[in-house]
Formats: C-alpha cells, structure tokens, sequence
C-alpha cells in the first residue's frame, strides 16, 4: 500500500510519500517565512495553492513512482486555519477523483503522535505536542488519544513568534531565540503559569515585552522565556506522564527541534525512569508524511470517506478521532 | 524515614513530630529547571498549599493538622491520618452506610464551593475516614480560593468521573452526593450545569 499525503492546517505546505511499513518514500515541505511577520490565513493558503501541485509531482518523483501506483490520498481535515485547510482538501479530492483511488481525512495531532510512534518505535508514549498553534500533552487512553494538558491561550511557537516579530526576529522565531539565549545567564522574573495539567503562555508576552521597554537584553529574554516556558511544557508532561502511568514521552512540533527544550525533556525522563523518543526534524514540524501514514493506519481499518466526508473542520478535536486501528 | 508515596511533584515521607506520628509532604526538585525558578515555584507552592489548608479549615472543612511549613525546603509537616481512603471504602460498605459517606461527601463539596474554595483534585483517593466518621480532605496542591464556576464545575466533574469509573457498581451514590451538593450550596444548579458542558468538551479525564 502506497498513501500520498497532503498537509495544510497553517503555514506550511507538505506532501509526503510513504508505504504500508511506514516508510518515508518522500517528504516535501515548504513553508512561508522569511519576510512575513506572521501567518495570514489567505497568503498561507495561496503560497499553498502556488506549491502544492508542483510538490505533489516532486514528491512523486522523489519516490520514483507514478501517480497510478498510489493506492489512496490522505489530507489534513483539521484543525487548522480554513483558508488553507481547504486548499490542502483540494487538492487531495482533486488527486484522488483524477487517479481513481480513495481518500481520507486525517486529524492533524494525531498524525504527530502516529508518525512519531512508528519511526521511533515507541509503543505507548505520552506526546508533548508543541508548535506554532497548538501544545497539547496527548495521550491514548479508553479508545482514543485525550488531551491530558494543553494551552489555555496561545501556543508556545505562537509566543516566540510573537516575541520574535517584536524583536524584529525573523519568521518563526524559534531558531534565532534559542541562539541568543545561549548567550543570556541571568533568569529574569516572567509569569510561571501552570494550572494542573494547563499552561498558559499570553502573560509571559506581555511581561517580557514590559521587561524589554525598562532596559533588559534581548539574550536575558530570550534565556528566561525558554527556561521558564519549557519549564511549564516539562511540568505538565510529567504529570501527564504520572496519572496515566506511562514510561514513554514522545516529542513532537516544530517547537521540539529546540535543543534546550530537549535536554529538559531528557532530564526530567531520567529522573523518573522513562524515555524519550525524538523523531527527526522533518517529521516534527507539520509535514505530508505523516498524514499518509495515518491515513494508512485509518484505511487499513476500515475508515472509508466519500467525497461528502472530506469537509475540513477548523476545530477537529484530538479526542473526537475514533482510534480503530488500537483497538 | 520511608517514603510513602511518590508523585509528579512531591512526595510523602514517615516522620514523627514531637513524638506524634507525622507526615512530610516535600516537593522535590526538579533537574529539568532552573535552580532558581525551581525553588521559588517550590516555596511559593508549599505557602499556597498550606495557607489554602488553614483557610478551609477555618470553615469547617476536616484536614490533616499542620505541625510545621518549611517554605525554605518546600516542606508541609503534618498530621499523619491512619483512616481508609474513600476510595477503597466505598465499594466495601453496607448499603446504608455507603449512601451516608456519599451525603458528607456532597456536603464537603458544597461547603468549599459555597465559600469559594475550589480543591483541584476532587477524587475519593483524596478523602480519608477518620474512626469518628469525620471525612478528612487531603492533597490541596492544586486548589485556590475562586468564585469561578468553571472551576467548580471541573471539580464537581472530576468527583463525578471517580463515582463512575471507581465506583462503577454503585452509580445511584452519585444521586446522593448530588442531592447533598444542592442542599449545601445555594449556587449548585449553575454550577450542575456547567458540568454538563464540560461533559460535552470531553476533556478533563
């Protein structure tokens, strides 16, 4: 079985390859940056229109097959910015109508979470998703993957973009961040916001940005926001990780390429015994494999859409996805 | 001094207090964080944890007595209460007596909304029966002093889900606790009903 995926929630465009083992037979990402100060949900969706019927050829030749080799398409339905959500659903009807093979929508998380257990071959984890939009703590439990922990505001990625666009940082911001809070030692005073398993990240915003005006430097900031604000996302895993009594902690999102935020990860790990799992970056941050690998994992469980299904939905809940194929 | 249980945050230690047997309730430090903001989130949540006990029990709500704060250490010395869980009791008792515990239960549970106290972690693992009958409330690390509804009603949803999962075979308990709820909190049909939409959300497990 050969599944072709399609990816288009927010700011990247992605079409992915890969077989019924989970093989990534290719992997074309291409996201808007650079210049922009942000994600507008219409730009986001034209570059997608502008690149994906070229990626999809690419990706086709990346893999060495023709479209008729394809056996089904699958598509990012949610959550995700509308605008680029259907762009990505139209171009996988599109695909799929004109080859003549069936198609599937995918929830976006969860195909974090599958990808990351298949190439990692962790087996039951406890995934800290966390990324521009969203950062969720997931875990599988009573037939389906619940969000245990997740932001009560904003996403973590959103936060240093925001920062970031302020500072006159490129977009995303990540990368520049971590590089100038290697140069900061000094751990300034930011909002520690943990409310049992939730995090909350707009006061550290604002706060940061207040420090800013009265004269602290742009590397103190940087250093403080991470140590503070993984210090939260790490928190709140572990006790995910505590109540439903799992060893296995998962990373996912392009947040989790941060070095730090992975070190953290590992520490917090070891002290309590588990492990963790990091896939490679081009499979943390949003990309077409791991759709096809999830729509893989729905069709070969009988999941089956008609063209009527495939409507995106902006607000696909993680838990609303009927895991068939854990059963 | 044996450690007796071990969370996500803390853990619980034997100890004797003036010859009293006692509990030590210390939040251990995390590698992961900055020392700094490591002590200070840990001193800060050892003074909320035992200023929030002292407050409930000011209005009547039976917890372990505080023998010693050690902020410094992030420590909680305190009674140590030998009594069952609620937990394990529930499910074990006569008819009569299992619907008694359920009526105390919905009548601590209002007494802390009615005075805008929410606990955080409202499960019969955190309930404790003294040999008198009293319930004793333990674990308010995650509790505030709030008027929120939210709040209370992810509290009330959380006792909910531990009748049905925990005490799965006595669900009708669940009506007892609820009719308790109503009688001791004037606001408790708000705050019923916003349980129900935090059913609907299906989140909070």
């Amino acid at each position: 079985m050969i599944c072709l995926g399609i990816e288009g929630t927010a700011h990247t465009a992605g079409v992915g390859i890969v077989d019924g083992e989970g093989k990534v037979l290719a992997n074309i990402i291409k996201m808007i940056g650079g210049e922009v100060k942000g994600i507008h949900p219409r730009e986001a969706a034209n570059h997608h229109v502008k690149n994906l019927p070229g990626m999809i050829d690419k990706a086709l030749e990346e893999a060495g097959i023709a479209p008729e080799d394809l056996d089904l398409i699958a598509f990012s339905q949610g959550p995700g910015l509308g605008p680029c959500l259907r762009t990505a659903a139209t171009a996988a009807r599109a695909t799929a109508l004109s080859i003549g093979i069936p198609i599937v929508g995918v929830n976006h998380c969860v195909a974090h979470l599958e990808i990351g257990r298949v190439v990692t071959e962790c087996e039951d984890p406890v995934l800290l998703y966390a990324s521009g939009g969203n950062t969720q703590i997931i875990a599988f439990a009573g037939g389906r993957y619940r969000v245990f922990g997740e932001t009560l505001d904003i996403g973590i990625g959103n936060l240093l973009d925001k920062f970031g666009r302020e500072m006159g940082f490129e977009f995303p911001s990540g990368p520049e961040i971590e590089k100038l809070a290697k140069k900061g030692n000094e751990l300034l005073d930011l909002p520690y916001s943990v409310k049992g398993m939730d995090v909350a990240f707009s006061g550290v915003l604002t706060a940061a940005l207040q420090l800013r005006k009265k004269g602290a430097s742009i590397e103190e900031l940087c250093f403080s926001i991470q140590e503070n604000c993984f210090g939260m996302l790490v928190e709140v895993t572990e006790r995910a990780m505590a109540h439903v009594e799992k060893e296995e902690v998962l990373l996912g999102g392009g947040v989790v390429q941060n070095r730090r935020l992975q070190e953290m990860v590992e520490i917090m790990s070891k002290e309590r015994g588990a492990k963790m799992f990091v896939p490679p970056g081009r499979l943390c941050v949003d990309n077409g494999a791991m759709i096809a690998w999830t729509g893989v994992l729905m069709h070969r469980n009988g999941v089956h859409f008609n063209i009527e299904d495939t409507k995106v939905n902006q607000r696909f809940r993680t838990d609303d996805v009927d895991v068939v194929w854990r059963r | 001094m044996a450690v007796l249980r071990r969370g996500a945050e803390a853990e619980l230690v034997e100890a004797k207090w003036l010859g009293r047997e006692a509990i030590i309730k210390r939040r251990v430090p995390k590698g992961y964080r900055h020392p700094d903001l490591d002590s200070r989130i840990r001193s800060q949540r050892t003074k909320n944890e035992s200023r929030l006990m002292l407050e409930v029990r000011n209005i009547g709500v039976d917890i372990p007595v505080i023998y010693d704060i050690d902020v410094y250490n992030a420590e909680i010395t305190m009674e140590r209460v030998f009594g069952p869980r609620i937990k394990d009791l529930l499910n074990a008792l006569p008819d009569e007596e299992d619907r008694s515990v359920a009526r105390k239960i919905g009548e601590i549970t209002a007494l802390l909304h009615s005075n805008d106290f929410v606990h955080g972690d409202l499960t019969t693992s955190n309930m404790l029966m003294r040999d008198d009958g009293v319930i004793c409330m333990i674990d308010f690390s995650l509790g505030e002093k709030t008027d929120s509804v939210e709040k209370k009603g992810v509290d009330l949803h959380l006792l909910f889900e531990a009748f049905r999962s925990a005490h799965y075979m006595r669900e009708e308990l669940l009506d007892d606790v609820i009719d308790a709820y109503r009688k001791g909190n004037p606001d408790a049909d708000e705050v019923i009903e916003r349980v129900r939409a935090i059913e609907k959300r299906g989140r909070y497990t």
